[in-house]
């Protein structure tokens, strides 16, 4: 079932463009009502970079999910908005939204999520099928040979490895040429090899392709790829580092007094 | 997209085709409904066409009227010097007279009557010389040609072990005679005649032997070729007495079937009505059963949504699942009917309708209906749990869980639940009380009810699990141990989910209740009617319980040393006040064998009869107005009319009564019935019933082969049998909906296995044996199916109880069949232990390591 809701994908990093990509402007969000109400975030301000790799790092609890969730468009701020590509999201019903999804947003999740009865190439081109797209094959071969998928392109991700199931799900993020990709934890399910070059291939996406990207993550190594790290502390963005070694960062974690 | 609903189909075959087992049975028994019907209409087309094969002009007689429910109307003959006027005309080429009958029983080889369950006992004569018009072919020996002469039907033939050249008794008109078989014959085109049997005679035999000497019941005619049709018949019709009637061959085929009535289209309708309870049950558990995979599909789901998936897309390619699934188990289902309908015939020729038929029929409108019976249906039940699916929030992509989101009405829910229920139970009181209303209007009120009803019961059922299991699960505790009380909690843990799958199986236990209270009712109000009445010692009645007796059997006993006394009740239809009735004969004894509860007269009113008398029920009298006095112009299936007046009335008992609606003398009666029958004869004997009595009644009727002595105890037993034969057939045809609600509970418990799998793997990693893991999905099954079980024997009792109280007026009593009710519930037992067997396998092969990996 294929529906042409969408625009042509657009070139990322188009260079005619500058200014953040995401903006996020005094994000609360509250959970629960009355004594037992929870607040995630407390008034977060935020603006993505272009073409950069921006990390959200921050011990379990700060927020930093939930900041990930309504940066991404999967849920709603209690007050406050963002605006993603231009688009004030708040204000947008579920078609528009989806739109959306399709043109600018690319997801990369902790559980892979691939439909285990596609192949690696069908669920790397499920986005283009599901908007009714022709995928651009050259695009389509560079990126299949980036994540080193080639001769992996007919199993089922119950034949394939965490790490490749990560690859195909990265490819699939990258194949519509979203404005931003969103990663929520990708090395939280790998071991320390694989997520090494895991890293490596989200570093190198950003590096070659441009791609803005925002990742979530509790590993300082993972924070250690990105050109800015956030750090969250209950509800609110405590520190802004530029791009550092993984020691500053865990010193910065320490600082903070967890994890 | 759709690409890829088909790949998650063909990755989901296991469950998808635990949906589609629902929608099979129920298409295949509308297909095998269809198939068999077809070829019963198949088979009596064919030999009603075979019978007048080569004719153009058929002659037959006439009677006055027919009674197409009641007791048959004897079609009187003709005389035979008509054949010869027939002859004479110029445009005729060849003219055979034949006589038929009805009433002609063989004998087994043991003197016992051959059973045609219910199917008339065929004779008729055949003349070799008119080959061109035998609708029946020789498969041995030669055809009859003199007295003492036999051709029959190749089943009966094969059934008691007959050959050419044995002798047979054959009993028609009198007691039975015996002759030597000359040949065996089957019926041309058909591969079976029914339960129906057939004896072949020369013309003059036959004639004799049916009390038809001199006279003819059909003439088949072959005009000189040019000649129409249309213009023989004219010819024809003057030469024609008022008791015969001609007809082209076409017309005489239709008038034929006409005499099937709409038996054929009844069975139909009723057999496609059990397939609609069927496919009903299985729609539930297909809603059931598509939204627990549903649920089970949560997370992949909203990847779709995050990755650009519209709802709308999220929609169809659950809608197309279901469609695919539905349209392929359409298909099998309508093949596996083929099967079923010869299943079905089995079942029907084992309660004793055995019914002609002739080669299979598949017919075009067969394969429609299946097809898109069983599709509409499976897509109906997906949209519910399909826009479910379209609910399923992105976010669902990241979060743990498989819970669906609540619709916009869920708070709404209860309250809706309750009125739907509320509006069932007022609709099914409105149709079964409201006695002012059209009886169509009654029936409306009442089906929608119903249906209402099954779905309000279903949609409250999910808030009184948790008492049900606490009071169905205690035994499960008390046996299971641990096993056991965990089986009870997950019957608890999704209480809406455990509800659905009860509520599949309520509805078939709903029904199979309603039908045991239903019949249970009927044989308490047969039962007190024949205490009421039967005050004779002695009953003769047919071997066919209902089937009528030649007269002659019952006269065999008058003046005999064991009867002291014979009350014979004849049985026949007459006209009177414009319509057809049931009449019966009486003579002046009755009042000694039946008692009679005079309104209007005494015990000497049988006796005054005479010529011009006759008694009715006092509803009868009170409906038409009738008082002591009046009179009555009643006309007689040969067309005469007599001016009758009322001598008296009676109450009759609620249960009924061997009466038809007018009681005239046997002297009448035979007047106007020249081979006249008895429904039963009341015999009284010196010193009452005893072994001796009863040798010497049954030695006074040994000539007669389907004569049966019985006493009061008996009669009432063997009357029963019908009623008990019905119910079983409903009850196997109610079965059906049983295991598709087994199907059902085998779906959720398989589905809910894959659920539970890291669960299951933590319950055996800390010691649960595989024996207790099997039996935590067996007591689990057995407490879902009891909760079914008790869903459905209450809602069942409702609407029995209700039905009954309005038919209180027919002698209808409500009687709880406890014993009967008590088999369900141990059969419901038995449906929980079933669907357990997979499930249970399932979860107790899991490996344990991978069972705890399992995401």
């Amino acid at each position: 079932m294929s529906e042409s809701i969408a625009a042509p994908a657009t070139q990322v990093a188009d260079d005619a463009t500058t200014g953040p990509v995401v903006e996020a402007h005094q994000l609360t969000r509250r959970y629960g009502e009355g004594d037992t109400a929870v607040d995630a975030l407390r008034g977060v301000d935020l603006e993505v970079e272009r073409g950069k790799l921006t990390a959200v790092m921050g011990p379990s609890g700060s927020g930093k999910s939930t900041l990930m969730h309504i940066l991404a468009a999967l849920d709603k701020p209690t007050d406050g908005y963002v605006v993603l590509a231009g688009t004030k999201l708040g204000e947008l019903g579920d078609t528009e939204i989806t739109k959306l999804r399709r043109k600018h947003i690319g997801f990369i999740f902790q559980f892979f999520n691939l439909l285990p009865m596609l192949t690696a190439e069908e669920n790397i081109l499920l986005p283009t099928t599901i908007s009714g797209e022709k995928p651009d094959k050259d695009w389509f071969e560079g990126l299949m040979k980036t994540v080193g998928l080639q001769d992996r392109r007919t199993h089922r991700p119950a034949e394939l490895s965490g790490g490749q199931q990560q690859r195909v799900a990265i490819a699939r993020a990258l194949v519509s040429r979203p404005t931003v990709v969103f990663a929520d934890e990708p090395t939280g399910n790998l071991d320390s090899k694989t997520s090494e070059e895991i890293l490596e291939l989200m570093r190198n996406s950003v590096d070659s392709y441009g791609q803005t990207t925002v990742m979530v993550t509790h590993d300082p190594r993972a924070a250690a790829i990105a050109d800015r790290i956030l750090f969250l502390a209950d509800g609110l963005i405590v520190r802004d580092m530029p791009r550092s070694e993984p020691s500053a960062v865990i010193a910065a974690m320490d600082e903070l007094g967890a994890d | 997209m759709v690409a890829v609903a088909l790949k998650g189909l063909a990755g989901r075959k296991f469950r998808a085709s635990l949906t589609a087992l629902a929608v099979v049975l129920g298409v295949a028994m509308i297909s095998g409904t269809y198939v068999l019907t077809d070829t019963i209409n198949n088979g009596f087309d064919t030999i009603f066409t075979q019978s007048y094969k080569n004719a153009d002009v058929i002659i037959s007689g006439k009677a006055a009227f027919e009674n197409v429910e009641g007791n048959g109307v004897e079609t009187p003959s003709f005389p035979e010097s008509i054949l010869t006027k027939v002859r004479a005309l110029p445009d005729v080429a060849v003219a055979e007279g034949s006589v038929t009958s009805d009433q002609v029983r063989m004998l087994k080889k043991n003197g016992k009557v051959v059973d045609t369950g219910g199917a008339p006992p065929l004779g008729f004569s055949v003349d070799p010389r008119f080959q061109r018009f035998n609708p029946t072919e020789l498969t041995a020996g030669e055809w009859p040609r003199g007295p003492g002469q036999v051709a029959i039907d190749n089943h009966t033939a094969d059934a008691n072990g007959y050959k050419v050249g044995d002798a047979i008794g054959v009993q028609s008109n009198g007691a039975a005679k015996q002759f030597r078989i000359t040949g065996i014959a089957k019926f041309s085109g058909v591969s079976s005649t029914g339960g129906a049997t057939f004896a072949l005679f020369a013309p003059k035999t036959a004639q004799e032997l049916f009390g038809k000497v001199g006279q003819l019941d059909l003439i088949r005619i072959q005009s000189k070729a040019g000649v129409s049709t249309n213009k023989l018949v004219s010819q024809i019709k003057p030469l024609l007495p008022t008791t015969a009637t001609v007809r082209n061959a076409e017309q005489q085929v239709k008038e034929d079937k006409k005499s099937l009535g709409s038996f054929i289209d009844f069975l139909q309708y009723a057999l496609l009505a059990f397939a609609g309870i069927a496919l009903f049950v299985g729609s539930f558990v297909i809603a059931n059963t598509l939204s627990i995979t549903i649920a089970q599909r949560t997370r992949e789901f909203a990847t779709l949504r995050t990755i650009g998936a519209s709802r709308r897309q999220v929609l169809w390619s659950v809608v197309l699942e279901a469609l695919i699934v539905g349209l392929v188990a359409s298909i099998v289902g309508l093949f596996l009917g083929l099967g079923l309908a010869k299943v079905l015939n089995r079942l029907f020729v084992a309660v004793g309708i055995d019914l002609p038929q002739g080669n299979t029929v598949f017919a075009t409108r067969t394969i429609i209906v299946s097809i898109l019976v069983g599709t509409v249906i499976t897509l109906v039940a997906s949209l519910r749990p399909a826009r479910r699916a379209t609910r399923v929030p992105p976010i669902a992509a990241v979060r743990e869980g498989s819970v669906l989101p609540e619709s916009r009405w869920a708070k709404y829910g209860p309250v809706t639940a309750l009125v739907v229920l509320l509006v069932a139970i007022a609709l099914v009181c409105v149709g079964a009380l409201a006695s002012s209303l059209p009886t169509a209007t009654q029936l409306l009120a009442i089906g929608l009810g119903v249906l209402l009803l099954f779905f309000g019961v279903s949609m409250n059922a999910a808030r009184v699990v948790r008492p049900l299991a606490a009071v169905l699960g205690a035994p499960a505790r008390s046996i299971g141990g641990a096993p056991g009380i965990l089986a009870r909690d997950n019957a608890t843990r999704n209480p809406a989910r455990t509800a659905s799958t009860a509520s599949a199986l309520m509805i078939g236990l709903a029904l199979v209740t309603f039908v045991a209270i239903f019949g249970q009712g009927l044989r308490a109000s047969f039962e007190d009617a024949v205490n009421k009445l039967f005050i004779a010692d002695y009953a003769l009645t047919s071997t066919g319980n209902f089937q009528p007796i030649s007269a002659k059997a019952g006269e065999s006993l008058v003046g005999k040393p064991g009867a002291s006394l014979v009350s014979p009740i004849r049985a026949g239809s007459a006209r009177f006040l414009g319509s057809v009735h049931d009449i019966s004969g009486v003579q002046a004894n009755i009042p000694e064998t039946v008692h009679l509860d005079w309104k209007q007269g005494n015990d000497s009113v049988p006796g005054k009869l005479g010529s011009n008398g006759f008694f009715t029920s006092s509803k009868y009298a009170d409906d038409h107005d009738l008082h002591v006095g009046s009179p009555v112009s009643v006309q007689f299936p040969a067309g005469e009319r007599v001016k009758l007046r009322l001598r008296g009335t009676y109450e009759e008992p609620k249960g009924g009564s061997p009466f038809g609606d007018a009681v005239i003398s046997t002297t009448l009666f035979d007047k106007h019935n020249p081979r006249p029958q008895d429904l039963m004869v009341l015999v009284n004997t010196p010193d009452g019933v005893s072994d001796a009595n009863t040798a010497t009644l049954e030695d006074g009727v040994r000539g007669f082969a389907d004569a049966k002595i019985q006493t009061r105890g008996e009669f009432i037993k063997t009357s029963e049998e019908p009623i008990n034969r019905l119910l079983n057939l409903l009850y196997v045809l109610l079965a059906l909906s049983v295991i598709v609600s087994l199907f059902g509970i085998v779906n959720t418990l398989v589905l809910t296995v894959f659920e539970r799998t890291r669960e299951l793997g933590m319950l055996r990693a800390v010691g649960m044996t595989r024996r207790q893991t099997r039996m935590m999905i067996r007591y689990e099954s057995i407490v879902t199916a009891l909760m079914g079980a008790a869903l459905g024997i209450a809602v069942g009792t409702f609407l029995a109880a209700l039905v009954i109280h309005a038919l209180s007026g027919e002698g209808l009593v409500f009687s709880f069949p406890v014993m009967t009710i008590v088999y369900f519930v141990l059969a419901a037992i038995v449906v929980g232990i079933l669907a357990a067997i997979l499930p249970a396998r399932r979860a107790a092969r899991l490996n344990v390591l991978e069972a705890l990996q399992y995401e």
